[in-house]
Protein backbone atom coordinates (compact mmCIF):
# COMPACT_ATOMS: atom_id res chain seq x y z
CA UNK A 1 0.00 0.00 0.00
CA UNK A 2 1.39 3.40 -1.06
CA UNK A 3 1.12 6.30 1.29
CA UNK A 4 -0.91 9.29 -1.11
CA UNK A 5 1.95 12.42 -1.48
CA UNK A 6 -0.23 15.07 -0.02
CA UNK A 7 0.81 18.30 -0.98
CA UNK A 8 1.64 20.04 2.39
CA UNK A 9 0.56 23.69 3.49
CA UNK A 10 1.56 26.91 5.14
CA UNK A 11 -1.66 27.55 6.54
CA UNK A 12 -1.45 27.80 10.25
CA UNK A 13 2.09 28.55 10.56
CA UNK A 14 1.93 32.16 9.71
CA UNK A 15 -0.58 32.11 12.85
CA UNK A 16 1.85 30.52 15.00
CA UNK A 17 3.34 33.43 17.37
CA UNK A 18 6.72 32.28 17.17
CA UNK A 19 8.23 29.60 16.18
CA UNK A 20 11.76 30.69 16.47
CA UNK A 21 12.07 30.65 20.34
CA UNK A 22 12.71 27.46 22.24
CA UNK A 23 12.60 27.08 25.90
CA UNK A 24 16.23 28.02 27.46
CA UNK A 25 16.77 30.71 30.08
CA UNK A 26 20.71 30.88 28.34
CA UNK A 27 20.97 34.28 26.70
CA UNK A 28 21.64 33.75 22.69
CA UNK A 29 24.52 33.23 21.43
CA UNK A 30 23.44 34.03 17.87
CA UNK A 31 19.60 35.45 17.00
CA UNK A 32 18.12 36.22 14.13
CA UNK A 33 15.82 39.32 13.66
CA UNK A 34 12.80 39.11 10.78
CA UNK A 35 15.58 37.89 8.92
CA UNK A 36 14.69 38.72 4.81
CA UNK A 37 17.27 37.30 2.49
CA UNK A 38 16.98 38.10 -1.65
CA UNK A 39 18.72 36.61 -4.43
CA UNK A 40 17.94 39.54 -6.95
CA UNK A 41 14.26 39.63 -6.90
CA UNK A 42 13.54 35.99 -5.55
CA UNK A 43 13.00 36.22 -1.82
CA UNK A 44 14.92 32.89 -0.18
CA UNK A 45 14.36 33.69 3.53
CA UNK A 46 11.36 34.79 4.69
CA UNK A 47 10.98 36.57 7.97
CA UNK A 48 13.19 33.97 10.13
CA UNK A 49 13.56 34.54 13.78
CA UNK A 50 15.62 32.35 15.73
CA UNK A 51 17.78 32.28 18.78
CA UNK A 52 20.74 29.65 18.74
CA UNK A 53 22.04 28.88 22.36
CA UNK A 54 25.58 28.53 23.19
CA UNK A 55 27.28 25.67 23.57
CA UNK A 56 24.72 23.16 22.01
CA UNK A 57 24.39 21.71 18.59
CA UNK A 58 21.96 23.32 16.37
CA UNK A 59 20.74 21.71 13.77
CA UNK A 60 18.89 23.26 10.47
CA UNK A 61 16.72 20.42 8.05
CA UNK A 62 14.33 20.42 5.46
CA UNK A 63 14.54 19.43 1.72
CA UNK A 64 16.70 21.05 -0.89
CA UNK A 65 15.80 24.43 -1.32
CA UNK A 66 14.49 25.33 1.64
CA UNK A 67 16.65 28.22 2.35
CA UNK A 68 19.16 26.15 5.31
CA UNK A 69 21.97 26.52 3.46
CA UNK A 70 21.01 30.21 2.49
CA UNK A 71 19.91 31.28 6.16
CA UNK A 72 23.31 29.31 7.70
CA UNK A 73 25.33 31.79 5.32
CA UNK A 74 23.73 34.85 6.46
CA UNK A 75 25.28 34.06 9.79
CA UNK A 76 28.80 34.87 8.77
CA UNK A 77 27.91 36.96 5.97
CA UNK A 78 29.48 34.37 2.88
CA UNK A 79 26.16 35.51 1.27
CA UNK A 80 27.51 39.29 0.79
CA UNK A 81 30.23 37.89 -1.64
CA UNK A 82 27.36 36.65 -4.18
CA UNK A 83 26.45 39.86 -6.59
CA UNK A 84 22.60 40.42 -6.52
CA UNK A 85 22.03 39.52 -3.00
CA UNK A 86 20.65 41.34 -0.36
CA UNK A 87 19.40 41.26 3.43
CA UNK A 88 16.76 42.56 6.11
CA UNK A 89 16.31 42.44 9.09
CA UNK A 90 19.22 41.62 12.00
CA UNK A 91 21.69 38.92 13.05
CA UNK A 92 22.57 39.72 16.35
CA UNK A 93 25.63 37.82 17.51
CA UNK A 94 26.42 38.02 21.83
CA UNK A 95 23.87 40.90 20.91
CA UNK A 96 25.15 43.19 18.14
CA UNK A 97 23.64 43.33 15.10
CA UNK A 98 26.59 41.45 12.26
CA UNK A 99 24.99 43.54 9.52
CA UNK A 100 25.87 47.14 11.00
CA UNK A 101 27.36 49.00 8.33
CA UNK A 102 30.71 49.53 10.67
CA UNK A 103 30.89 45.93 11.28
CA UNK A 104 34.57 44.36 9.47
CA UNK A 105 33.19 41.51 7.65
CA UNK A 106 36.87 40.10 8.10
CA UNK A 107 36.70 40.01 11.73
CA UNK A 108 33.41 38.53 11.90
CA UNK A 109 34.07 35.73 9.85
CA UNK A 110 37.09 35.07 11.76
CA UNK A 111 34.91 34.77 14.82
CA UNK A 112 32.14 32.92 12.87
CA UNK A 113 34.07 30.03 10.94
CA UNK A 114 32.53 27.54 8.41
CA UNK A 115 32.69 23.82 7.21
CA UNK A 116 31.78 23.48 3.58
CA UNK A 117 29.41 20.65 1.93
CA UNK A 118 32.31 20.02 -0.54
CA UNK A 119 35.66 19.49 1.62
CA UNK A 120 37.81 22.33 0.04
CA UNK A 121 41.65 22.04 1.39
CA UNK A 122 44.08 24.54 -0.03
CA UNK A 123 46.60 22.96 -2.72
CA UNK A 124 49.44 23.51 0.16
CA UNK A 125 50.58 21.25 2.31
CA UNK A 126 48.67 20.09 5.72
CA UNK A 127 50.53 22.32 7.81
CA UNK A 128 50.20 25.19 5.16
CA UNK A 129 46.52 24.63 5.04
CA UNK A 130 45.89 25.16 8.79
CA UNK A 131 48.49 27.74 9.39
CA UNK A 132 47.19 29.80 6.10
CA UNK A 133 44.31 31.53 8.85
CA UNK A 134 47.13 32.07 11.31
CA UNK A 135 48.87 33.89 9.20
CA UNK A 136 46.60 35.88 7.65
CA UNK A 137 45.16 36.91 10.56
CA UNK A 138 48.36 37.88 12.30
CA UNK A 139 47.81 35.37 15.21
CA UNK A 140 50.95 33.74 15.34
CA UNK A 141 53.92 35.50 16.36
CA UNK A 142 56.89 32.72 15.79
CA UNK A 143 57.68 29.84 14.07
CA UNK A 144 57.31 27.38 17.21
CA UNK A 145 54.30 29.41 18.24
CA UNK A 146 52.38 28.77 15.15
CA UNK A 147 53.45 24.90 14.87
CA UNK A 148 51.79 24.91 18.21
CA UNK A 149 49.05 26.56 16.84
CA UNK A 150 48.73 23.98 14.26
CA UNK A 151 49.36 20.91 16.37
CA UNK A 152 46.86 21.99 18.92
CA UNK A 153 44.09 22.50 16.07
CA UNK A 154 44.51 19.39 14.04
CA UNK A 155 44.30 17.77 17.87
CA UNK A 156 40.96 19.11 18.33
CA UNK A 157 39.51 17.61 14.87
CA UNK A 158 41.29 14.57 15.96
CA UNK A 159 43.67 14.60 13.01
CA UNK A 160 46.91 15.26 14.56
CA UNK A 161 47.97 11.15 14.94
CA UNK A 162 47.13 10.48 11.39
CA UNK A 163 48.92 13.10 9.62
CA UNK A 164 52.08 14.12 11.63
CA UNK A 165 54.30 12.49 10.48
CA UNK A 166 53.46 14.21 7.04
CA UNK A 167 52.20 17.25 7.61
CA UNK A 168 54.51 18.58 4.74
CA UNK A 169 52.61 16.45 2.31
CA UNK A 170 50.38 18.12 -0.08
CA UNK A 171 46.32 17.70 1.59
CA UNK A 172 45.08 16.91 -1.66
CA UNK A 173 46.88 13.78 -1.39
CA UNK A 174 44.32 12.99 2.00
CA UNK A 175 41.33 10.64 2.01
CA UNK A 176 37.67 12.70 1.72
CA UNK A 177 36.89 12.39 5.42
CA UNK A 178 40.61 13.04 6.36
CA UNK A 179 40.42 16.32 4.27
CA UNK A 180 37.19 17.74 5.49
CA UNK A 181 38.41 16.82 9.36
CA UNK A 182 41.39 19.28 7.68
CA UNK A 183 39.13 21.69 7.10
CA UNK A 184 37.33 21.59 10.42
CA UNK A 185 40.82 22.12 11.78
CA UNK A 186 41.65 24.62 9.44
CA UNK A 187 38.66 26.89 11.32
CA UNK A 188 39.54 26.06 14.85
CA UNK A 189 42.64 27.37 14.44
CA UNK A 190 41.95 30.64 14.28
CA UNK A 191 39.83 29.86 17.57
CA UNK A 192 36.19 30.87 16.54
CA UNK A 193 33.06 31.12 19.30
CA UNK A 194 31.02 29.54 16.03
CA UNK A 195 30.99 27.16 13.63
CA UNK A 196 29.18 26.97 11.13
CA UNK A 197 29.18 23.46 9.37
CA UNK A 198 27.21 23.10 5.74
CA UNK A 199 26.71 19.35 5.57
CA UNK A 200 29.69 18.09 6.39
CA UNK A 201 29.13 15.03 6.57
CA UNK A 202 27.38 14.53 3.14
CA UNK A 203 29.98 13.67 0.75
CA UNK A 204 31.36 11.18 3.06
CA UNK A 205 31.15 7.14 3.88
CA UNK A 206 29.75 6.14 7.01
CA UNK A 207 32.74 5.45 9.15
CA UNK A 208 34.03 8.93 8.06
CA UNK A 209 30.77 10.69 8.78
CA UNK A 210 30.66 9.24 11.91
CA UNK A 211 33.93 10.59 13.09
CA UNK A 212 33.04 13.73 12.00
CA UNK A 213 29.73 13.08 13.99
CA UNK A 214 32.03 12.44 16.72
CA UNK A 215 33.87 15.31 16.08
CA UNK A 216 30.50 17.75 16.78
CA UNK A 217 29.68 16.03 19.72
CA UNK A 218 33.45 16.89 21.46
CA UNK A 219 33.24 20.14 19.78
CA UNK A 220 30.22 21.24 21.16
CA UNK A 221 32.05 21.79 24.76
CA UNK A 222 34.04 24.65 23.02
CA UNK A 223 31.94 26.04 20.30
CA UNK A 224 28.37 27.04 19.56
CA UNK A 225 27.50 24.69 16.55
CA UNK A 226 25.16 24.85 13.72
CA UNK A 227 24.76 22.19 11.00
CA UNK A 228 23.10 22.23 7.98
CA UNK A 229 21.74 18.62 7.30
CA UNK A 230 19.91 16.47 4.46
CA UNK A 231 20.19 13.35 6.95
CA UNK A 232 17.41 13.45 9.81
CA UNK A 233 19.01 10.38 11.56
CA UNK A 234 22.21 12.59 11.88
CA UNK A 235 20.06 15.85 13.10
CA UNK A 236 18.81 13.50 15.68
CA UNK A 237 22.03 12.23 16.85
CA UNK A 238 24.01 15.19 17.38
CA UNK A 239 22.12 17.89 17.64
CA UNK A 240 19.90 19.97 20.65
CA UNK A 241 18.10 21.95 19.27
CA UNK A 242 16.77 21.27 15.27
CA UNK A 243 14.96 23.88 12.78
CA UNK A 244 13.06 22.76 10.13
CA UNK A 245 12.78 25.36 7.29
CA UNK A 246 10.19 24.99 4.28
CA UNK A 247 10.09 27.23 1.30
CA UNK A 248 12.48 29.69 3.04
CA UNK A 249 10.38 30.11 6.00
CA UNK A 250 11.40 28.55 9.33
CA UNK A 251 8.15 26.23 10.55
CA UNK A 252 9.21 24.87 13.75
CA UNK A 253 12.28 25.07 16.12
CA UNK A 254 12.61 22.84 18.77
CA UNK A 255 14.66 21.02 21.45
CA UNK A 256 15.18 18.27 19.10
CA UNK A 257 13.79 15.47 20.93
CA UNK A 258 10.54 17.10 20.65
CA UNK A 259 11.05 17.90 17.03
CA UNK A 260 11.44 14.20 16.07
CA UNK A 261 9.14 12.35 18.83
CA UNK A 262 6.06 15.43 19.19
CA UNK A 263 6.72 18.24 16.55
CA UNK A 264 4.14 20.97 16.68
CA UNK A 265 3.65 21.57 13.30
CA UNK A 266 1.92 18.88 10.75
CA UNK A 267 3.89 19.75 8.39
CA UNK A 268 6.99 19.09 10.51
CA UNK A 269 5.62 15.74 11.16
CA UNK A 270 4.94 14.78 7.85
CA UNK A 271 8.72 15.51 7.18
CA UNK A 272 10.48 14.37 9.75
CA UNK A 273 8.35 10.68 9.31
CA UNK A 274 9.48 11.40 5.51
CA UNK A 275 6.13 11.86 3.79
CA UNK A 276 7.71 14.63 2.12
CA UNK A 277 11.04 16.14 0.83
CA UNK B 1 27.99 2.19 -41.14
CA UNK B 2 28.11 4.54 -38.04
CA UNK B 3 31.28 2.38 -37.32
CA UNK B 4 32.74 2.73 -40.87
CA UNK B 5 31.75 6.52 -40.42
CA UNK B 6 33.81 7.13 -37.07
CA UNK B 7 36.42 5.15 -38.62
CA UNK B 8 36.74 7.51 -41.69
CA UNK B 9 36.70 10.35 -39.15
CA UNK B 10 39.53 8.91 -37.44
CA UNK B 11 41.55 8.57 -40.53
CA UNK B 12 40.71 12.15 -42.30
CA UNK B 13 41.51 13.98 -38.71
CA UNK B 14 45.05 11.97 -38.59
CA UNK B 15 45.55 12.84 -42.31
CA UNK B 16 45.20 16.38 -41.43
CA UNK B 17 47.43 15.96 -38.90
CA UNK B 18 50.07 15.09 -40.70
CA UNK B 19 49.80 17.42 -43.63
CA UNK B 20 50.32 19.91 -40.58
CA UNK B 21 53.31 18.69 -39.11
CA UNK B 22 54.63 17.58 -42.54
CA UNK B 23 54.36 21.47 -44.09
CA UNK B 24 56.05 22.32 -40.50
CA UNK B 25 58.87 19.63 -40.97
CA UNK B 26 59.46 20.90 -44.06
CA UNK B 27 60.21 24.51 -44.19
CA UNK B 28 62.16 23.84 -40.40
CA UNK B 29 63.72 21.52 -42.94
CA UNK B 30 64.68 23.37 -45.84
CA UNK B 31 65.97 26.72 -43.08
CA UNK B 32 68.11 23.90 -41.55
CA UNK B 33 69.67 23.19 -45.09
CA UNK B 34 70.43 26.63 -45.97
CA UNK B 35 71.10 28.45 -42.95
CA UNK B 36 72.77 25.31 -40.29
CA UNK B 37 76.54 25.97 -42.37
CA UNK B 38 76.25 30.00 -41.44
CA UNK B 39 75.44 28.65 -37.65
CA UNK B 40 79.11 29.55 -36.27
CA UNK B 41 80.30 31.46 -32.97
CA UNK B 42 81.73 33.71 -35.09
CA UNK B 43 78.00 34.33 -37.12
CA UNK B 44 75.93 34.88 -33.02
CA UNK B 45 79.18 36.90 -31.75
CA UNK B 46 79.50 38.81 -35.21
CA UNK B 47 77.87 42.26 -36.31
CA UNK B 48 76.58 43.84 -39.95
CA UNK B 49 78.99 43.69 -42.61
CA UNK B 50 78.28 44.43 -46.55
CA UNK B 51 80.17 41.07 -46.75
CA UNK B 52 77.91 38.15 -46.49
CA UNK B 53 80.20 35.83 -45.21
CA UNK B 54 81.65 37.87 -42.24
CA UNK B 55 78.24 39.75 -41.26
CA UNK B 56 76.69 38.18 -37.60
CA UNK B 57 73.61 38.42 -35.68
CA UNK B 58 74.71 39.35 -31.97
CA UNK B 59 73.25 43.01 -32.35
CA UNK B 60 69.93 41.39 -33.19
CA UNK B 61 69.77 38.60 -30.88
CA UNK B 62 70.69 41.18 -28.18
CA UNK B 63 68.20 43.51 -29.15
CA UNK B 64 65.51 40.94 -29.26
CA UNK B 65 66.59 39.89 -25.68
CA UNK B 66 66.53 43.03 -24.43
CA UNK B 67 63.23 44.38 -25.66
CA UNK B 68 61.72 40.80 -24.77
CA UNK B 69 62.67 41.95 -21.20
CA UNK B 70 61.30 45.06 -21.41
CA UNK B 71 57.82 43.67 -22.79
CA UNK B 72 57.38 40.96 -20.02
CA UNK B 73 58.38 43.98 -17.55
CA UNK B 74 55.69 45.96 -18.68
CA UNK B 75 52.98 43.47 -20.29
CA UNK B 76 52.81 40.98 -17.62
CA UNK B 77 52.19 43.08 -14.05
CA UNK B 78 49.85 45.49 -16.05
CA UNK B 79 48.32 43.02 -17.55
CA UNK B 80 47.56 40.49 -14.87
CA UNK B 81 46.70 43.53 -12.26
CA UNK B 82 44.19 44.75 -15.34
CA UNK B 83 42.42 41.22 -15.19
CA UNK B 84 42.44 40.76 -11.60
CA UNK B 85 40.76 43.99 -11.68
CA UNK B 86 38.06 43.31 -14.16
CA UNK B 87 37.81 39.65 -13.07
CA UNK B 88 37.25 39.88 -9.10
CA UNK B 89 36.53 43.23 -8.20
CA UNK B 90 34.68 44.52 -11.51
CA UNK B 91 31.17 44.60 -11.29
CA UNK B 92 29.22 43.73 -14.53
CA UNK B 93 28.22 48.00 -15.52
CA UNK B 94 27.77 48.77 -18.85
CA UNK B 95 31.09 50.87 -18.89
CA UNK B 96 32.83 47.53 -18.26
CA UNK B 97 31.20 45.45 -20.27
CA UNK B 98 31.98 48.18 -23.39
CA UNK B 99 35.66 47.74 -21.85
CA UNK B 100 35.61 43.77 -22.28
CA UNK B 101 34.33 44.12 -25.58
CA UNK B 102 37.47 46.49 -26.86
CA UNK B 103 39.81 44.43 -25.49
CA UNK B 104 38.50 41.23 -27.21
CA UNK B 105 38.57 43.64 -30.39
CA UNK B 106 42.34 44.40 -29.43
CA UNK B 107 43.56 41.41 -29.47
CA UNK B 108 42.64 41.63 -33.24
CA UNK B 109 43.84 44.83 -34.33
CA UNK B 110 46.88 44.77 -36.80
CA UNK B 111 50.32 44.81 -35.14
CA UNK B 112 51.21 47.69 -37.58
CA UNK B 113 48.22 50.21 -35.89
CA UNK B 114 49.79 49.42 -32.90
CA UNK B 115 53.61 50.63 -34.40
CA UNK B 116 51.71 53.90 -34.73
CA UNK B 117 50.47 54.33 -31.78
CA UNK B 118 54.16 53.44 -30.15
CA UNK B 119 55.64 55.76 -32.41
CA UNK B 120 52.98 58.88 -31.68
CA UNK B 121 52.88 58.05 -27.94
CA UNK B 122 56.42 56.48 -26.71
CA UNK B 123 58.64 57.94 -29.62
CA UNK B 124 57.43 61.28 -29.63
CA UNK B 125 55.18 62.54 -27.21
CA UNK B 126 56.83 60.81 -24.28
CA UNK B 127 60.46 61.57 -26.08
CA UNK B 128 61.73 57.98 -25.34
CA UNK B 129 63.11 57.77 -28.82
CA UNK B 130 63.86 54.71 -31.40
CA UNK B 131 65.01 53.26 -27.99
CA UNK B 132 64.56 49.81 -26.75
CA UNK B 133 62.35 51.02 -24.14
CA UNK B 134 59.90 52.06 -26.65
CA UNK B 135 60.15 49.20 -28.76
CA UNK B 136 59.44 46.56 -25.56
CA UNK B 137 56.56 49.71 -24.54
CA UNK B 138 55.13 49.11 -27.92
CA UNK B 139 54.96 45.20 -27.66
CA UNK B 140 53.78 45.44 -24.33
CA UNK B 141 50.69 47.47 -25.65
CA UNK B 142 50.31 44.52 -28.46
CA UNK B 143 50.14 41.60 -26.15
CA UNK B 144 48.46 43.42 -23.49
CA UNK B 145 45.00 42.31 -24.57
CA UNK B 146 46.19 38.52 -25.19
CA UNK B 147 47.61 38.59 -20.99
CA UNK B 148 44.57 40.04 -20.28
CA UNK B 149 42.38 37.69 -21.56
CA UNK B 150 44.11 34.92 -20.54
CA UNK B 151 44.87 35.66 -17.03
CA UNK B 152 40.92 36.20 -16.51
CA UNK B 153 40.58 32.89 -18.21
CA UNK B 154 42.73 31.16 -15.67
CA UNK B 155 41.36 33.55 -12.97
CA UNK B 156 37.88 32.48 -13.81
CA UNK B 157 38.50 28.71 -13.46
CA UNK B 158 39.18 28.63 -9.91
CA UNK B 159 36.75 26.70 -7.97
CA UNK B 160 34.36 28.78 -5.74
CA UNK B 161 35.37 26.28 -3.24
CA UNK B 162 38.57 27.66 -2.83
CA UNK B 163 38.17 31.29 -2.36
CA UNK B 164 34.88 30.34 -0.23
CA UNK B 165 37.61 28.30 1.69
CA UNK B 166 39.89 31.61 2.20
CA UNK B 167 36.93 34.14 2.87
CA UNK B 168 35.69 31.98 5.60
CA UNK B 169 39.06 32.17 7.67
CA UNK B 170 38.86 36.16 7.53
CA UNK B 171 40.71 36.51 4.77
CA UNK B 172 40.86 39.96 3.07
CA UNK B 173 39.59 39.58 -0.56
CA UNK B 174 43.40 41.06 -1.88
CA UNK B 175 45.02 38.02 0.46
CA UNK B 176 42.31 35.60 -1.25
CA UNK B 177 43.49 36.55 -4.61
CA UNK B 178 47.05 36.86 -3.71
CA UNK B 179 47.22 33.72 -1.66
CA UNK B 180 44.87 31.07 -3.02
CA UNK B 181 43.79 32.35 -6.67
CA UNK B 182 47.00 33.23 -8.41
CA UNK B 183 49.00 30.34 -7.18
CA UNK B 184 46.34 28.00 -9.04
CA UNK B 185 45.54 30.38 -11.67
CA UNK B 186 49.06 30.60 -12.41
CA UNK B 187 49.77 27.89 -15.10
CA UNK B 188 46.89 29.20 -16.88
CA UNK B 189 48.48 32.50 -16.79
CA UNK B 190 51.83 31.26 -17.55
CA UNK B 191 50.25 29.59 -21.07
CA UNK B 192 49.07 32.69 -21.91
CA UNK B 193 52.20 34.74 -21.40
CA UNK B 194 54.09 32.00 -23.83
CA UNK B 195 51.69 32.80 -26.15
CA UNK B 196 51.71 36.52 -25.98
CA UNK B 197 55.53 36.49 -26.11
CA UNK B 198 55.55 34.00 -28.74
CA UNK B 199 53.82 36.80 -31.02
CA UNK B 200 55.79 39.84 -29.54
CA UNK B 201 59.22 38.10 -30.82
CA UNK B 202 58.50 37.63 -34.17
CA UNK B 203 57.18 41.08 -34.85
CA UNK B 204 58.25 42.80 -37.05
CA UNK B 205 56.29 45.35 -38.41
CA UNK B 206 55.57 47.63 -35.19
CA UNK B 207 58.85 47.91 -34.78
CA UNK B 208 59.95 48.91 -38.03
CA UNK B 209 57.29 51.69 -37.71
CA UNK B 210 58.43 52.95 -34.62
CA UNK B 211 61.92 53.26 -36.43
CA UNK B 212 63.46 50.17 -35.28
CA UNK B 213 67.01 50.18 -37.21
CA UNK B 214 68.10 47.69 -39.44
CA UNK B 215 71.62 48.52 -40.19
CA UNK B 216 73.36 48.88 -36.44
CA UNK B 217 76.48 47.88 -35.73
CA UNK B 218 76.49 47.35 -32.05
CA UNK B 219 74.70 45.78 -29.60
CA UNK B 220 72.44 47.75 -27.14
CA UNK B 221 73.71 48.52 -23.47
CA UNK B 222 70.83 50.10 -21.91
CA UNK B 223 66.66 50.66 -22.80
CA UNK B 224 67.54 53.86 -24.11
CA UNK B 225 69.65 52.39 -26.79
CA UNK B 226 68.97 52.07 -30.32
CA UNK B 227 68.53 48.74 -31.65
CA UNK B 228 67.01 45.59 -34.17
CA UNK B 229 65.64 42.69 -33.33
CA UNK B 230 66.04 39.42 -35.29
CA UNK B 231 63.25 39.49 -37.38
CA UNK B 232 64.45 43.03 -38.68
CA UNK B 233 67.50 41.63 -39.33
CA UNK B 234 66.27 38.45 -41.27
CA UNK B 235 63.71 40.52 -43.34
CA UNK B 236 66.98 42.94 -44.40
CA UNK B 237 69.19 39.81 -45.21
CA UNK B 238 66.33 38.18 -47.29
CA UNK B 239 65.46 41.66 -49.56
CA UNK B 240 68.99 41.27 -50.33
CA UNK B 241 70.15 40.47 -53.96
CA UNK B 242 73.42 38.37 -52.91
CA UNK B 243 72.83 35.28 -52.29
CA UNK B 244 75.01 34.34 -49.86
CA UNK B 245 72.53 36.59 -47.52
CA UNK B 246 69.87 33.95 -47.91
CA UNK B 247 72.42 31.29 -45.55
CA UNK B 248 71.92 34.07 -43.43
CA UNK B 249 68.50 35.02 -43.13
CA UNK B 250 68.07 30.94 -42.59
CA UNK B 251 70.91 30.67 -39.76
CA UNK B 252 68.92 33.95 -37.92
CA UNK B 253 65.75 32.48 -38.07
CA UNK B 254 67.12 29.44 -36.88
CA UNK B 255 68.84 31.62 -34.15
CA UNK B 256 65.18 33.34 -33.56
CA UNK B 257 63.25 29.94 -33.33
CA UNK B 258 65.91 28.77 -30.89
CA UNK B 259 65.22 31.90 -28.84
CA UNK B 260 61.72 31.34 -28.36
CA UNK B 261 61.68 27.66 -27.63
CA UNK B 262 64.61 28.25 -24.52
CA UNK B 263 62.11 31.48 -23.91
CA UNK B 264 58.99 28.88 -23.81
CA UNK B 265 61.02 26.15 -22.03
CA UNK B 266 61.51 28.50 -19.20
CA UNK B 267 57.79 29.26 -18.82
CA UNK B 268 57.03 25.86 -18.68
CA UNK B 269 59.35 24.76 -16.43
CA UNK B 270 57.98 27.38 -14.20
CA UNK B 271 54.39 26.43 -14.93
CA UNK B 272 55.38 22.78 -14.13
CA UNK B 273 56.52 23.97 -10.84
CA UNK B 274 53.45 25.52 -10.25
CA UNK B 275 51.42 22.53 -11.57
CA UNK B 276 53.47 19.80 -9.05
CA UNK B 277 52.57 22.31 -6.28
CA UNK B 278 49.03 22.65 -6.81
CA UNK B 279 48.37 18.90 -7.22
CA UNK B 280 50.93 16.40 -5.88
Amino acid sequence: MSTPVRVPSLAGIAARKNPGTPRSDAPAKVEAESLNFYYGDKRALQDISVKIQPNLVTAFIGPSGCGKSTFLRTLNRMNDIIPGARVDGRVLIDGANIYEPRVDVVQLRRRVGMVFQKSNPFPKSIFENVAYGLRINGMAGSRPELAARVEESLKQAALWDEVKDRLHESALAMSGGQQQRLCIARALAVRPDILLMDEPASALDPIATQRIEELVYDLKRAYTIVIVTHNMQQAARVSDYTAFFWLGRLVEYDRTDKIFTNPSEKLTEDYVTGRFG
Amino acid sequence: MRRALDVAFQAVAMVVLCVALASLAALIWDVWRDGAGRLTWDFLTGFPSRRADQAGIWHALTGSIFVILVTIALAVPVGVAAAIYLEEYGSRSAVERLIEINITNLAAVPSIIYGLLGLGLFVRALGLGRSVLAGGATLALLVLPVVILSTREALRAVSKSLREGSYALGATKWQTIWYQVLPVAMPGILTGLILALSRAIGETAPLITIGAVTFVTFAPDSVWSPFTVLPIQVFNWVSRPQVEFQANAAAGIIVLLALLMTMNAVAIVVRDRYQKKVRS
